[in-house]
């Protein structure tokens, strides 16, 4: 797959990217030593998303726009309910305890998706196993705890959905109905004991992995309510200045198409690439994490030898582990005090109008932004997903990364590339509008 | 013996990668299966690659680039059993919307330069390109059936998945029928089975994730929605095109009911 020292020009190539939900390739070029060119191909075929969605019933959305990803589908569906929510001119008249069983819902999707990310894709770079099948040979406990936190995230999203892929629950307006209490209180135990496990593996893995030193002066961007961890609501705020309510942050942002590229990358009008995910999060809103979560990151802070914030985005491991705590904690907070809520939604009569609206995918904010006919059909619907906000980000981390360990011979360094790239849990299927690829094989 | 054991090989194609997942979400056997076969080839799980043939491959994900129509040869040749699992994979997925529209239209809207998207016109099943040997169906799969499927293999008998309507199963479990109770427009009489009924749990209509039951009666259920539920032709149009809208019977009952609507 790579070739290298034809007039000292050293070309690595990834082909298809093993562990990333979706496929992407990795295009490295060096002459001299010197970091020519970098490039992380998506090659996820166009779906066309924002095409078909035109003249579809409002009420179809949040189910057709769950399939742009299996893996965050919640993202999805909480992302269009409440854009279209504004666009009908029923955000306001959401009650609490619908918003209260969305953040549940998220909960159990950040738990799934953050837990297959750590332990089955990036725990094997930090402890050099090619997969967890491999490295549960050697970690079987680990593994095991792993698998049982992940099933409970997916039964949350059961709970609430009927399936953690493409669950049926949600609609715009609220739930179509509200959790069994039964169920609800049959899972509690599982909670309590699954935060526990939670809060000693992420104490594990920051005693004792190794987290390669790669600091860089990041822009981190991410939701900030009010009071709480973000998930659905609240302003956009960055660590260098940007601070914009939900309307206005499609305006904030851009996407552009830079030439040598073949995806379209939103950086911060004015300035540059930014970072959304959970390192962004953490740095950004630490202090409204819930008591067990906020009370643990000090120690891992003091395991990893880092303070908050954290520039280091292989630090997004533990910090997923963090976000981890805070989810079951939310989750055992809303189980313990739930009642069936008067009403599962509220009425929605069509209009036409327009609405945005970005929510915490597990790998960062995830926009829509819709525009409604008077009979409900959508007119014009935009979706930019968090791995395309984050990928120049990714290729700039890349370029420094490549430059810093040019020693390295192409094998290493195209896993050390690779390990970076995990970082950024880079899901590629939400790919909604990456362009076309112009493959480089090369084969040695 | 690694030697001894049946090689798996796990696809994608054009596809949001929920059905590959539905695999990792066997949570409780997942140790089991890893053990029992070899995965040689996974790359959302795993990096390492095992030469081919394998026994038996699992393609996720429908065809929609010019490189997926090529690559979909190499991989039959791959792999002595060929399973589709899936909408994508079985039916074309919610991608195969653009068979009825103008592509280079819907290229336009999406991208700002166009002449960089190189797909194709039409997202396709994987069984309009190659001989399959089994397709399971739903959007996602159902992963006890994956599972069910695969322990089929493992032991050379025929998978037992039904083929009944969604009715059967939601009435086995006692819900009430969105379609009479509530007046919504309900998939379940013409859909397949696999779901356990989910939508009605929710107290909502089908909405056909599993893709057309045997023979169904689209017309008789579209004549009763249209009588009963004031239901007209481009919803009934919209119902059937969803994530299994290019698989028949329900493409051509969605193209019966796109010509009454622009009568």
């Amino acid at each position: 797959m790579n070739k290298s020292n034809k007039n000292n020009e050293r070309l690595i190539n990834v082909g298809a990217l093993a562990r990333v939900e979706g496929e992407g390739a990795l295009h490295i070029k060096m002459k001299d030593n010197k970091v020519e060119r970098v490039r992380l191909e998506i090659y996820e075929p166009p779906r066309f998303y924002e095409a078909f969605l035109q003249g579809r019933d409002f009420m179809e959305v949040p189910d057709i726009t769950a399939r742009i990803c299996g893996i965050c589908p919640v993202a999805y569906q909480m992302g269009c309910c409440h854009a279209l929510e504004k666009a009908m001119g029923v955000f306001d008249d959401l009650d609490p305890e619908i918003r209260q069983l969305r953040d549940l819902l998220y909960c159990g999707e950040w738990i799934e998706s953050h837990i297959l990310h750590m332990f089955m894709l990036h725990l094997p770079d930090f402890l050099g196993y090619e997969s967890s099948i491999t490295m549960a040979a050697d970690h079987g406990p680990t593994v095991k705890k792993a698998l049982r936190l992940k099933k409970l995230g997916n039964e949350i999203v059961a709970i609430l959905g009927g399936r953690s892929v493409h669950p049926v629950g949600a609609c715009v307006g609220g739930f179509w109905k509200a959790p069994d209490p039964v169920e609800v209180a049959e899972l509690i135990p599982e909670v309590k004991a699954c935060l526990d496990e939670m809060c000693e593996l992420t104490m594990f893995l920051a005693e004792n992995v190794d987290f390669p030193d790669f600091e860089r002066d990041y822009e981190f961007v991410s939701l900030k309510p009010e009071t709480g961890y973000p998930m659905n609501l609240g302003p956009i705020v960055s660590n260098k200045g940007l601070h914009v309510e939900q309307e206005e942050f499609n305006q904030a942002i851009e996407e552009i198409h830079i030439e040598h590229s073949t995806a379209l990358h939103s950086i911060i009008k004015g300035k540059g690439a930014y970072m959304v995910g959970p390192l962004a999060r953490l740095n950004l809103c630490h202090d409204q994490l819930l008591p067990r979560a906020a009370e643990i990151s000090p120690k891992v802070c003091k395991a990893v030898k880092k303070q908050l914030p954290w520039k280091n985005n292989f630090f997004s491991l533990v910090a997923r582990g963090i976000e981890t705590i805070h989810a079951l904690e939310l989750t055992l907070n809303v189980f313990e005090n739930y009642k069936v809520p008067k009403r599962s939604r509220v009425p929605i009569t069509p209009r036409a109008g327009k609405g945005g609206h970005g929510t915490e995918a597990p790998r960062g904010i995830c926009w829509h932004e819709y525009e409604t006919n008077a009979d409900g059909s959508i007119k014009h619907a935009q979706i930019i997903p968090p791995t395309s906000q984050n990928q120049m980000t990714i290729e700039e981390d890349l370029r420094e990364l490549v430059a810093q360990l040019a020693d390295l011979d192409d094998e290493k360094l195209c896993l050390r590339s690779e390990h970076l790239i995990r970082n950024y849990d880079p899901c590629i299927s939400c790919s909604v509008h990456f362009l076309n690829l112009k493959r480089e094989w090369i084969h040695s | 013996m690694a030697e001894d054991k049946i090689k798996l090989a796990v696809y994608k194609f054009s596809s949001c990668d929920g059905c590959q997942l539905s695999l990792l979400n066997l949570e409780d056997e997942l140790l089991d299966l890893v053990g029992a076969v070899e995965i040689a080839y996974f790359l959302e799980a795993r990096r390492q690659v095992l030469d081919p043939p394998y026994d038996v491959g699992l393609v996720e994900g429908s065809v929609s680039t010019p490189e997926e129509a090529e690559r979909i040869i190499q991989v039959r040749k791959d792999c002595k059993t060929l399973i589709s699992i899936g909408a994508c994979a079985t039916s074309g997925g919610i991608q195969a919307l653009r068979n009825w529209a103008d592509a280079e239209l819907y290229k336009q809207t999406v991208y700002a330069h166009p002449e960089y998207i190189d797909s194709l016109d039409t997202a396709t099943p994987i069984g309009a390109h190659v001989f399959v040997d089994y397709e399971l169906r739903g959007c996602p799969v159902n992963q006890y059936q994956l599972l069910e499927l695969i322990s089929a293999l493992l032991t050379g008998r025929r998978p037992n998945i039904p083929t009944h309507s969604l009715c059967v199963d939601c009435k086995r479990r006692g819900y009430a029928c969105v379609a009479v109770s509530k007046k919504q427009p309900c998939l379940g009489p013409i859909t397949q089975a696999g779901c356990n009924a989910l939508c009605p749990k929710f107290s909502r209509a089908c909405y056909g994730c599993f893709g057309p039951m045997e023979q169904p009666n689209i017309h008789s259920l579209g004549k009763m929605f249209a009588e009963k539920q004031d239901c007209k032709p481009h919803q009934m149009k919209h119902l059937l095109r969803s994530y299994n809208g290019y698989l028949e019977p329900f493409k051509q009952a969605s193209e019966y009911y796109e010509q009454i609507e622009q009568e």
